[in-house]
């Protein structure tokens, strides 16, 4: 019920706050009318049938470097 | 898929893994209440619980919209179908819930009723204007995550005039929940579950921002991390949670930061405010009547809404005999506590809402832990895709 899936923008009707989106091989039409400022390229959370937000690209680098760097720490210290 | 797969990295979650063993404190005990659904499947899913060292217990919470919605409002819906003749269109997971009296929405349908599945509100749209003579309900049910689209749809029905479209409104709140469940006896006298510190909402976050939080982690004292829902951010949140415990600290920290931040949406906050408002009370499963953790349509909107254009009585119904889903909601019991688990309730037939969505705790069990001991220890990192 609550999944939500990233998906990439690749068409926009503006007028319509419709956007074609592409999630893996599979593409479909969601609404963007609750997101401010989207546009082709963007990623997007889908949840039923609408994008919530913006996906930051830089935010996600930062999340994977964090692992990484427990993992570090643990590594160090065994 | 972007964004997905490098969540799930085997090779990471080894190194956390070993991280959280070397910072959990084995002369203690970290008790993690998942708020959401979507993490206890994530952590069911992944194995992720087989990661963790013995002394890291997650409790599995009220967060599955589905769950916590009372039967007597799903026969309120059933009602509307096979009284009033109503078109009512739902989402998937509500059409196995059961009702009072072994109904369900699913007997309902194959009753002859109208019942229809949809995949987004935008669908429902679609069905009111396809069937001009008939009148179509949208039974709306979610937290902060999907009380968004069912505004905007409400708002394109004001626009277009489509009158013969309601919503039958079921939104509820996410903080009001985490309040009380911090507030029932179970947890204030620590006699069966005690929690030290919340997994957050990720995305009912996205929508609502982190700050909604601060509060209760301030006045409760107890940590809160803003967990995203794959593998790997739910075994980074965990670590910075038992960081927190350790150092004494009760502090909102966002581990989500891709799409939380602490303001969250104000698009969709000022949306859903312009068609919602407080609810006086709601009855949520498991956690009773709660003021003010409920949505209902403003006057506004008032003749799209559902509860005015028919009537809809407010129904007291108790649950199946023995099931224990009210407990297991408040992270009380387990689902494998249930006499009924796995012998009468299974998700092909079931007594209570918990094994109903994907996102249920009985459900979760199921599917992926019903072989195993509540409380497995050892790492088998190979679960984790
Ligand atoms: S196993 Fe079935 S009957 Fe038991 S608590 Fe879960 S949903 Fe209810």
């Amino acid at each position: 019920m609550c999944l939500a899936l990233p998906a990439k923008i690749v068409a926009l009707d503006a007028a319509t706050d419709i956007a074609t989106v592409a999630i893996g091989e599979v593409r479909k039409e969601v609404s963007v009318a609750l997101v401010e400022d989207v546009a082709i390229d963007d990623f997007v959370l889908i949840h039923v049938g609408y994008a919530l937000n913006k996906i930051s690209e830089e935010e996600a680098q930062r999340t994977l470097d964090l692992f990484a760097e427990a993992g570090l720490l643990g590594e160090e210290i065994t | 898929m972007k964004y997905v797969e490098e969540f799930r990295a085997r090779d990471l979650a080894k190194k956390l893994a070993r991280g959280i063993a070397r910072e959990a404190d084995t002369g203690r005990q970290y008790n993690i209440m998942e708020f959401c659904g979507g993490h206890t499947h994530a952590i069911f899913r992944y194995g992720v619980q087989d990661l963790m060292p013995a002394n890291i217990n997650f409790v599995h919470g009220p967060g599955c919209p589905v769950c916590v919605l009372p039967i007597g409002r799903i026969d309120n819906a059933i009602d509307l179908v096979e009284r009033h003749d109503v078109i009512l269109c739902t989402y998937g997971d509500m059409l196995r819930v059961p009702a009072s009296g072994r109904k369900s929405l699913l007997k309902a349908k194959a009753g002859g009723a109208d019942v229809r599945m949809v995949y987004s509100t935008l669908d429902a749209l679609k069905i009111a204007r396809d069937n001009p003579g008939r009148e179509v309900v949208f039974f709306a049910i979610g937290f902060e995550t999907t009380t968004p689209p069912t505004a905007v749809a409400l708002r394109q029905v004001r626009t277009e005039g489509l009158r013969n479209f309601s919503v039958f409104c079921n939104h509820v709140l996410t903080p009001p929940a985490i309040r009380s469940i911090l507030d029932t006896p179970d947890t204030r006298d620590s006699g069966s579950v005690h929690i030290d510190g919340f997994l957050g909402p990720s995305h009912v976050s996205s929508i609502i921002g982190s700050q909604p939080y601060e509060a209760l982690a301030t006045q409760y004292r107890k940590p809160v991390i803003i967990a995203g829902f794959e593998p790997l951010d739910v075994m980074q949140s965990t670590l910075m949670l038992i960081r927190q415990l350790n150092e004494g600290r009760h502090e909102v920290e966002n581990e989500y930061t891709r799409v939380v931040t602490r303001e969250g949406n104000r698009k969709a906050q000022q949306l859903v405010a312009e068609v919602f408002e407080l609810r006086p009370t709601f009855e949520w499963r498991g956690l009773g009547l709660m003021p003010h953790s409920a949505l209902q349509i403003r006057e506004a909107y008032a003749e799209f809404n559902a509860e005015r254009r028919f009537e809809v009585p407010t129904i007291q119904a108790s649950d199946v005999k023995g099931c224990e889903c009210p407990t297991i909601l408040r992270g009380v019991k387990r689902p494998t506590d249930c006499k009924l688990f796995g012998t009468v309730c299974t998700p092909e037939s079931p007594m209570g809402s918990c094994m109903v969505s994907s996102e249920g705790a009985c459900a979760a069990y199921w599917s992926y832990g019903r072989m195993r001991m509540p409380n497995p220890v050892g790492a088998n990192a190979e679960s984790v895709a």
